[in-house]
């Protein structure tokens, strides 16, 4: 018994310890995600000609299998290599396109009266994306935001492979030792971040919502 | 007194179609020209023009003696007001917000602002106990369009232009609109230019009519001239004019 209580404390604290590590990639790499790919969206509003090159490369990013990516990550000078800093490129990439796709589609789905109103009302550049453009976009940048942070925390899992930690680690070793209780301590504590994560998210898209 | 409002050979150009051919006119100052028109016959392109939404392809188009092209257009735009059909009003701001927009814009002071809002509001009644905070979504058709006049006079422009400003409204409510704005504008004295495609509207509204037919201005005058005018496509308005009557009978 004593044994047995040792071992699930320890357990436990491991838990603890590679929740917050995990939550720490995932915040990462929202964040750099969010900071490249939101002003890049709305350069792309600007700069139609861009669009396709732009949307292409972060469309490629998709599609290559997570795995894949952070393998051919691991030869790359700066970037690559084994550990975190790895896991967070590689995390970042996938999650441009939502962000991407979403902020160039909700500013450009703003009415085109609206639009126009606030050209003929004498707003500048900058005054009509401010008081008008971002804000009507807001619920959908918000939505795209949402997606790919509920996709990074699925996806994050698989930095364990490289040495990135998280909960991902569990899960790996789970699979090594065909351990249930190990793979359900690393899957368990994703898929509730997961859901808290989207659930968090859909209250802040209803809060900040304009209309 | 140079005219407020000076068209001298404009075109313009989409592609290889020409949008608007040679078109010659002024507005004076105090006059409500309408521009009268199927739809494609460039008139609104021409309303365009003159708060540099458009720029002309050859020709000049002179706003205070100034030509658009020489023009600040933030600072020009501000001084015209501009209504369109379905208002677009922003979705996001409130009654008030939108009606206060330019004043804001041109840093008036807050209590100018509010002061200003709360006469605008009465005078298109929508007294502002009421309707100050309300969202446009929470208006009707019409009232959402007298926001749209009120915002238009927010800063007190000499201009105002209006793109078929009471197109989509039901038959009832539009007279109330076109007779509000008469009021407003004979009351403040602004000079103002109006598209649409209904005859009926422009002799009420316009004391100069003009017809625009495949971009070129075929007819230009008073309302009794208009009424007398034999060139074909005012005919064909006068046409839909007597059927009207006919239907009344």
């Amino acid at each position: 018994m004593e044994g047995y209580d040792l071992m699930s404390s320890a357990l436990a604290h491991e838990i603890f310890e590679l929740t917050l590590e995990h939550l720490f990639l995932v915040g990462l790499s929202m964040g750099i995600a969010a900071a490249l790919a939101i002003p890049v969206g709305i350069l792309l509003t600007r700069r139609a000609f861009l669009e396709r090159w732009v949307l292409g490369f972060a469309n490629v990013m998709q599609t290559v299998p997570s795995l894949a990516l952070f393998g051919f990550l691991i030869p790359l000078p700066f970037l690559g290599g084994i550990g975190k800093h790895t896991a967070i490129v590689a995390l970042v990439l996938y999650a441009l396109l939502p962000i991407l796709r979403n902020t160039l589609t909700g500013i450009l789905s703003v009415d085109p009266a609206v639009r126009e109103s606030a050209v003929a009302m004498g707003m500048t550049g900058r005054q009509l994306l401010w008081e008008v453009e971002l804000p009507l976009a807001t619920r959908t940048i918000l939505a795209g935001l949402r997606i790919a942070t509920v996709t990074t925390i699925g996806t994050a899992t698989i930095a364990a492979a490289i040495g990135g930690g998280g909960l991902g680690v569990f899960i790996f070793r789970g699979l090594a030792s065909v351990d249930t209780t190990l793979l359900l301590a690393g899957a368990v504590p994703a898929a509730l971040i997961a859901v808290a994560a989207d659930r968090g998210l859909e209250w802040v898209e209803q809060k900040l919502s304009p209309v | 007194m140079s005219p407020l409002v000076s068209f001298r050979q404009v075109s313009a150009r989409l592609g290889q179609k020409d949008i608007l051919d040679n078109l010659s006119f002024d507005v004076q100052a105090g006059e409500t020209l309408v521009l009268l028109g199927r739809s494609g016959s460039g008139k609104t392109t021409a309303l365009k023009m003159m708060n540099g939404l458009l720029l002309p392809s050859a020709g000049e188009v002179s706003i205070d003696g100034v030509r658009t092209t020489d023009w600040d257009l933030i600072r020009l735009r501000r001084r015209i007001g501009y209504v369109i059909q379905e208002a677009g009003l922003f979705p996001h701001f409130t009654v008030a917000a939108n009606v206060g927009l330019v004043p804001r814009l041109e840093g008036w002071p807050l209590r100018d602002i509010d002061a200003r809002v709360e006469s605008l509001l009465t005078q298109i009644g929508l007294p502002r106990a009421q309707f100050a905070m309300r969202y446009p979504r929470e208006l009707s058709g019409g009232q959402r369009q007298r926001v749209g006049v009120a915002r238009a006079l927010a800063a007190d422009p000499p201009l105002l232009l209006l793109d078929e400003p009471f197109g989509a409204l039901d038959p009832v409510t539009r007279v109330e609109l076109q007779h509000m704005f008469i009021n407003l504008r004979d009351k403040l004295g602004k000079t103002a230019l109006l598209v649409t495609h209904d005859v009926r509207e422009a002799l009420l509204l316009g004391t100069r009519i003009g017809v625009l037919h495949n971009g070129r201005l075929v007819f230009l005058g008073g309302r009794s001239e208009f009424l007398k005018a034999h060139e074909e496509e005012v005919r064909a308005f006068h046409t839909c004019l007597e059927d009207e009557w006919r239907d009344t009978i």
